[in-house]
Order: structure tokens, then C-alpha cells, then sequence
């Protein structure tokens, strides 16, 4: 297995700063892998390719975070059209808004300071 | 699990240490040294005779050597797996693995928490995650009602039913002198109760207090010497099907079915002969997905078969009989509870919550966020033979 000069977190940042969602194709599996790692969940291979997400996705699960402090907030899983999941959250409605099987649209959010950019998600009746 | 013999080890001995708040300043060493001197002396055995020492915490990181220390042994045989909640049952597994080896002759399987005279946050600090954490999920009831939400969507599960899982774990509690909530529960209050993660309010969640305890196995032979009838182990099974609930393959299917499926097939036994059941109730959207995936009921029926009373005191079907981690305790794992309890009511010591006529009791521990999933099935005497 060869040694890596980029971890694959650095890489899937990489793109985000630059505005794309990534995630890792798996040639071996003939699916995609998400979160990005060194070897492929499926096979075991390390064969794996990064593509872009076109950004398209759908709410497979939700819910409302009540904090001690502050306004509540979403935090939903969404499946890419891709056929990757990750954990998000929609923006541009209120958070009680957001719908399982709602269709929904990738931007970056970027958070300032310190912190690296995130992925979210707006509907996309919204756009 | 496969290559494990059907009775061949049993939980001898079980013991709580202080539950609920304990005196201030006891570590969590001082109450599995309190739990494990209750276990032995329950089933007459003392800790020279202990060759096999399991221990987990999320307060120590090297804990069953914490543990040995305290407890001046040097047991050959060590077990410190840890993977939540369920970890308890996995250490039965393997104690009874290496009993059958040869490797240890007597176990003890302890765990202490002082989580709430501490501090959630520093009883067990969260690990940066970081395609999780940037999205600031309230960890762990975001994850259990991310998958409450999907059952709601798929099968119309509703938060009544939901709030229905606390209210009958309350009632049990309430036949439990040991439990933590001491007050009666309805729908209504757990629906009007301060929101957390939706669809959970704080009574959909499970408590927060200290606690430990231990339980003893060893072979089924020198269990028939001891004090007390043993609790043959007669089926295990584990499963664990992600860490994290952003990886977690279908919400609404847990990793309790292949390990169910595996404790039923060592033990020769299927659903409707469990008396007992005994779920980790992290969250009330857990109790339906166990109760589903263990073969109580059809998936997706878990909303309407927890309704009316079902599995309340006077119910159809004994779930949670101390109250579960919703209204007894949680100290963070509680897997080791259900254990305990499962052994009680084999051996008809329950005073008010017993089971008439408990001959199989199944314990089911939840680890992680819906991650590690583990069965063990437990019976008297009189279930060896089938």
C-alpha cells in the first residue's frame, strides 16, 4: 500500500475551500465511499478515485438540536444523488421545516477563524 | 456465537454499587470494588478465588489494570473491551470463551461511573469528529432521534408511542426500590416536558446519575456448587454496524438482528420464549427498534406494540422490569444492569416487578450511537435440557 502525502481529510478540505463537494469512488466496489479514507469499506482495496458531487441530495433523517443556549438548530443526514451519506444540516428554512425526502442543494458554509469549511445544504425550491 | 456451548457458563453472583448520586469524592475504582465485593458475596465465592477480571469505563483508560490494583489480585486472565454500553454483554461472551479455554476459571465483570457527581462532560469527553462535529449534533441524543425520525417516516411512528416506551419503563421503576425516579409519568409529560434533540424531550432520554456494579460467571459445573441458583448463560450474539450515525447503513434497522439472531440459534430458543426481556433504553426510540429486531414484533409495528400497556407492569410482554436507564439508572453504560436484572428475575428475587414463572431472560445491550449491538440470553436449571 503506498504512503500518502496528503491525508485524505486534508484532500476533501482542499476541495471545499475551493467551493466542491468531494468524495471517493471505489472502482472495486463500483460505488462511493464517504467519509474519505486510505482503504475502500467495501473491498479492502486502496484503489480510490475522487470525484466531485454534483450537489444533489435528498434528507434521509433529521432532527432539531434544542441547545441550553441559543436558537434551535437543524442537523439532518443527506443522500447525495452520488450515493454517499453525510451528516449536515439545512439552511434557509426553520429548522422544524426541514422534511425527510425533501430535495436539497450542496453550498459551502465558511465558518472564519480557525475553522475549516463545512458542507450544507439549502432546498431547492429555495434556489 | 459459534463456538461457545449452550450453558456451559453462568452468572453466578450480581451486585449494584451506590446508584443514583453517590458520596461525594468515590472514584470510579470504589464502586466496582463495591459492586464486585457484593457480586462475590452474593454467590459465597471471595476475590481469592477471582482469576478473571473485565472491567469498563469511560473514566479510566486502562481501568481493569486500575481495578486489579485496587483490588490487590493479579488475575491471568484480563478483559477490557470497550464499546459502549454493550460492552457488559460482549465481556460474557468472552468470559465464557475463556472459561471454556481453560484460561480463567472465575470472572468478574465490574464498572463504575460517577458521571453525575462529575459532569457529563467530563465523564466522558467527545472525540472530534470531523464530519460530524462541525454540525454540533447533541451527541448522543441526536443520533438516536435522527434514527427516530426516519422510523416516523417510514412506519408513522409517533412521539405518543414514543413517550409511551417512558411511561411504562416509569411504571416499572416505580415497583423498584433501587430506582432513581420515585413519581408517577404520563404521555402528556413527556410530550410537554423541555424539548432536547426532536422528536426526544428529556423524557424520552435516559437518566443521568453514577452507578456501578459487577456480576460473576463461571462454569455451569462450579456454579452449581455456589450459594445462589445460577443464570445459565445459554445464548450470546454480538453485531456492530458503524461508530458514527453518520455511518450507520439503514436507521431503521439495528445491529440487535444478527445479534439476536445468533443468541436464538446457540441458545435453541426464539422470541416467544423469553419471560424477561431487558433492553438498553438509552432513548425511547430504542425499545422499538430492539423490540423489533429481536422478533417481539414486526418491524415497524414497535410503535403500536408498545402502546396500551404492553410492556407496562401488567403488560402482555415484561420489558425493562427495573425501570431501565429511563426511570432506574443510567451511569452512561448501563449494559451492565440489564444483566443484573435479568439474573434477579431468574432467580425470582423481585419483590414487586417479579416475573411470574422467569425461566429465560435476555439481557440486550446497545453500545455507541446504535453501534455495537449485543445479546445474552440467560435461563435456570430447568432450561439446560431442550
Amino acid at each position: 500500500m503506498p504512503s500518502h502525502q496528503d491525508a485524505p481529510l486534508k484532500t476533501y478540505l482542499g476541495h471545499l475551500a475551493r467551493g466542491e463537494l468531494a468524495y471517493q469512488f471505489s472502482p472495486e466496489a463500483g460505488r462511493a465511499v464517504f467519509y474519505p479514507r486510505v482503504l475502500c469499506p467495501f473491498t479492502g482495496s486502496d484503489r480510490l478515485e475522487w470525484r466531485i458531487s454534483k450537489g444533489a441530495g435528498t434528507v434521509y433523517a433529521t432532527t432539531v438540536v434544542y441547545p441550553a443556549e441559543g436558537a434551535p438548530f437543524n442537523v439532518a443526514l443527506i443522500d447525495c444523488d452520488e450515493g454517499f451519506r453525510l451528516m449536515s444540516r439545512v439552511e434557509d428554512i426553520a429548522p422544524e421545516q426541514v422534511r425527510i425526502g425533501q430535495r436539497v442543494r450542496f453550498r459551502v458554509h465558511q465558518p472564519g477563524g480557525e475553522e475549516p469549511p463545512c458542507p450544507v445544504f439549502v432546498p431547492v425550491e429555495a434556489q | 456465537m459459534e463456538g461457545l456451548k449452550r450453558g456451559g457458563a453462568a452468572i453466578v453472583g450480581v451486585a449494584e454499587s451506590d446508584l443514583g448520586q453517590v458520596a461525594d469524592g468515590l472514584s470510579v475504582f470504589d464502586l466496582m470494588a463495591q459492586g464486585t465485593r457484593r457480586a462475590l458475596d452474593d454467590c459465597g465465592l471471595s476475590l481469592k478465588d477471582v482469576d478473571g477480571l473485565f472491567s469498563a469505563t469511560t473514566q479510566s483508560r486502562l481501568s481493569v489494570l486500575g481495578l486489579a490494583e485496587y483490588l490487590g489480585i493479579n488475575p491471568p486472565f484480563l478483559g477490557s473491551t470497550i464499546v459502549g454500553g454493550s460492552s457488559f454483554e460482549y465481556h460474557v461472551a468472552h468470559a465464557m470463551g475463556a472459561i471454556a479455554l481453560g484460561l480463567c476459571n472465575v470472572a468478574v465483570i465490574a464498572y463504575g461511573s460517577t458521571q453525575r457527581s462529575v459532569g457529563r462532560k467530563q465523564a466522558s469527553v467527545r472525540e472530534v469528529n470531523p464530519y460530524e462535529t462541525p454540525f454540533k449534533p447533541f451527541l448522543p441524543s441526536s443520533a438516536y432521534a435522527l434514527a427516530a425520525s426516519r422510523h416516523m417516516h417510514e412506519f408513522g411512528t409517533t412521539r405518543e408511542q414514543l413517550a409511551g416506551v417512558a411511561v411504562a419503563a416509569r411504571e416499572w421503576a416505580l415497583l423498584n426500590p433501587a430506582a432513581w425516579e420515585k413519581k408517577p409519568l404520563t404521555i402528556d409529560g413527556v410530550l410537554s416536558s423541555r424539548m432536547v434533540s426532536y422528536p426526544f424531550t428529556v423524557r424520552d432520554c435516559c437518566l443521568v446519575t453514577d452507578g456501578g456494579g459487577a456480576v460473576v460467571v463461571t462454569s455451569a459445573e462450579r456454579a452449581r456448587s455456589l450459594k445462589k441458583p445460577p443464570a445459565y448463560v445459554l445464548g450470546c450474539g454480538q453485531s456492530v454496524t458503524h461508530a458514527n450515525i453518520s455511518s450507520m447503513p439503514d436507521l431503521t434497522v439495528t445491529g440487535a438482528l444478527p445479534a439476536g439472531k445468533a443468541a436464538y440459534a446457540m441458545a435453541k430458543l426464539c422470541p416467544a420464549d423469553v419471560d424477561a426481556v431487558e433492553l438498553y433504553d438509552a432513548f425511547t426510540i430504542n425499545t422499538i427498534l430492539f423490540l423489533e429486531d429481536l422478533g417481539f414484533c414486526k418491524k415497524g409495528e414497535g410503535g403500536a406494540f408498545v402502546s396500551d400497556g404492553r410492556i407496562a407492569p401488567k403488560g402482555s410482554l415484561a420489558v425493562n422490569t427495573n425501570g431501565g436507564g429511563l426511570s432506574y439508572c443510567h451511569p452512561g453504560m448501563y449494559g451492565l444492569f440489564l444483566l443484573i436484572e435479568a439474573v434477579r428475575q431468574l432467580r425470582g428475587e423481585c419483590g414487586a416487578r417479579q416475573v411470574k414463572d422467569c425461566e429465560v431472560a435476555l439481557a440486550h445491550g446497545n453500545g455507541g450511537v446504535l453501534s455495537s449491538q449485543a445479546t445474552v440470553i440467560l435461563g435456570t436449571e430447568a432450561t439446560l435440557s431442550v
